[in-house]
């Protein structure tokens, strides 16, 4: 085993203890902190598939969060008010089943990855942050414009959407989901990095011309990573607005691409783990230093800033060293 | 749709495309010459208005205050370069993007924490304040139209800088080749520092002027940083022409589309729901043009790579 191996195990039964021992001491708001944390994690390793496998520095990843929470949202309100989503051709109506509105989410999200990243992979380097950023801003601004969903103010959903045999509402029913789900995306997330396709599109990231040379159109295979990726944040998205029920444009706004994009970077991009880290080390600080100051995004920024300069690999980089394959 | 209003928005485009065209061009000039890409630009275009906001509420001048935006916009761009951009110069997109973020969240939060989270205001002086009258009858504020003109001197002054002066030729040649103006005895890290405080005067400038149209206040540099970058990506990163050319289209876009597709809708539907989808659509539209732009050309319209 590793040194990655033992952190990630490390962190792996941190996680479990911590909502453990908040659940055996009645603590309901450390497990909604935890549930937080693994439902923030879910998207970094969205974002992960394309940033640390790809190499697609997306600053525009708060669409497709958006994206998930708004298709949780739009289901849900509807189901809420009995009031059918639309009659003709067909009827559809809301939903407040769990695994519908990740199906929904997941899948709308990949449609508009498809379609973002049709046209931003057309572009590299610079282009792609500024059109991928361009793309979730645009969004934001059509969900501030758009009254039917609240607009600018959001849209509460009252009661948590419901999973056959559980009950969500409970604190650690809704905490086991989500990280059920997150276990499932990092298997997901190693098997693929793993797979022909994780290898290609790591070897493209390296070199897109010897890619390319043996007859692997990179294009391609970024496209699909890039959707990947959007799917899971995605359900992230839906998972974070069922954990607060509510949506408000804010789920699409640039800086929730930036605190995505720092889950990553925090916890060191392209780990596995990274996304866990990150998440995990952002919640203890808004914790922590948003207790001390109202002003703890100073300090968030300072931490940040330090770790760009001096700890390039984020958490996980320097306690395991530099990766044995070097790019 | 009468020929005077639909002057005057053209007008109100002109102005918008103006002030985005401040805030573009110290974007391109850092890219083009050291390849950075700045996300806290819009906080020096904060920092701008707050200068002055803070000056004229002091003193009561308002040209006293356009020079403590211009002054204080560019040591605040000057410290950062010498603290911490420098450092990230070598490296890749990815890095400059995230430190850039964190000076970000530092300077919005920090401004919070000695302005306080209510918005700040600065008076137009009474002698900008009013409408004037144009040829063909067209009423106008005379302060925006100050801010068209000053506008239009500081970019012919900056296109003159370029162009003719002994710094404008050492910023070119730092685009084209910095090892070799390196070689031939110029201070590469001087001039960088120079370009950055320079593109951070502008953006300084820009929040000052339009601040005293909307309020100062913690952020209002966020929105107008995205439309810069959408100005720069339709120019072509690094062009200074192509930033005027982009930020004229982009502030035209968006001005004409929010008043003319919500009355493009109402030829066909109800009114209330032509407002609404037209003022949603017109949010987008500057964003479908870069999208069609880069399909056209992926490098914008001036790009060279």
């Amino acid at each position: 085993m590793t040194r990655e191996n033992y952190i990630n195990a490390g962190l792996t039964f941190l996680l479990v203890l911590v909502p453990f021992w908040a659940w055996s001491t009645g603590q309901a708001y450390i497990l909604t902190l935890c549930t937080k944390v693994a439902i923030l994690a879910l998207a970094g390793v969205g974002l992960n598939i394309a940033l640390g496998l790809g190499g697609l520095v997306s600053f525009g990843h708060a669409a497709f969060f958006g994206i998930g929470g708004y298709a949780m949202g739009i289901l849900a309100s509807h189901a809420q008010t009995f009031d059918p989503i639309m009659e003709w051709p067909i009827l559809i109506e809301g939903t407040k089943s769990m695994p519908v509105i990740w199906l929904v989410a997941m899948i709308t999200s990949a449609l508009a990855a498809l379609l973002i990243g049709a046209l931003s992979l057309r572009t590299s380097g610079v282009y792609f942050i500024m059109i991928t950023l361009a793309f979730g801003q645009m969004l934001y601004y059509f969900t501030i414009g758009w009254p039917a969903y609240g607009g600018e103010d959001g849209l509460s959903i009252y009661v948590r959407n419901s999973f056959p045999g559980l009950n969500t509402l409970v604190p650690v029913q809704f905490l086991i989901l989500s990280y059920v789900i997150l276990g499932l995306a990092l298997l997901f997330s190693a098997r693929l990095s793993r797979a022909p396709f994780g290898l290609a599109l790591t070897a493209a990231r390296q070199n897109a011309d010897r890619v390319e040379t043996v007859g692997i159109a990179p294009y391609r295979l970024r496209l699909v990573a890039f959707v990947i990726s959007g799917a899971i944040t995605g359900l992230a998205g839906a998972l974070f607005a069922d954990l607060n029920r509510f949506i408000s444009p804010t789920m699409f706004s640039w800086h929730t691409s930036g605190e995505i994009m720092i889950f990553v970077i925090l916890g060191g991009v392209g780990r596995l783990y990274g996304p866990v880290a990150g998440a995990a080390l952002f919640i203890l600080l808004e914790h922590l230093l948003g207790g001390v100051s109202d002003y703890w995004k100073i300090f968030l920024g300072a931490l940040l800033l330090a770790v760009v300069l001096f700890a390039r690999g984020g958490l996980i980089g320097t306690l395991a060293g530099r990766e044995v394959a070097h790019d | 749709m009468t020929f005077l209003l639909f002057a005057e928005q053209m007008l109100n485009g002109l102005q918008f495309g103006i002030m985005l065209f401040l805030m573009a061009a110290g974007l391109t000039l850092v890219f083009g010459v050291m390849g950075l890409i700045n996300l806290a630009h819009g906080s020096l275009y904060m920092i701008g208005a707050f200068a002055a906001a803070a000056v004229a509420g002091a003193t009561g001048s308002f040209v006293l205050a356009l020079i403590a935006s211009l002054a204080a916009a560019a040591a605040a761009g000057a410290l950062i370069e010498l603290t911490v951009i420098r450092r990230l110069y070598k490296r890749d997109h990815l890095d400059q993007v995230l430190a850039t973020f964190a000076l970000i969240l530092i300077l919005s939060e920090g401004t919070r924490w000695v302005f306080g989270s209510f918005p700040l205001y600065l008076d137009v002086p009474s002698y900008l304040s009013g409408p004037v009258t144009l040829p063909g009858g067209i009423q106008y504020p005379l302060y925006r139209l100050f801010i068209i003109c000053a506008g239009l001197l500081v970019a012919g002054g900056l296109f003159a800088l370029i162009a003719r002066t002994r710094i404008g030729i050492q910023i070119r040649a730092g685009e084209a080749d910095r090892e070799m103006i390196a070689a031939l005895g110029v201070d590469i890290s001087r001039l960088y520092t120079l370009v950055f405080a320079l593109g951070a005067a502008l953006a300084g400038l820009a929040g000052a002027l339009v601040g005293a149209i909307q309020s100062v206040q913690v952020g209002m540099g966020e929105p107008v940083l995205i439309l810069a970058f959408v100005v720069i990506v339709i120019g072509g990163i690094g062009s200074i022409k192509g930033a005027l050319v982009g930020a004229l289209l982009v502030g035209m876009t968006d001005t004409m589309g929010g008043v003319l597709l919500p009355r493009f809708f109402a030829l066909f539907l109800d009114p209330s729901a032509a407002t609404t989808i037209g003022a949603s659509l017109g949010s987008m539209l500057i964003y479908i043009l870069m999208a069609v732009v880069l399909i056209v050309r992926p490098s914008g319209l001036y790009g060279s790579a």
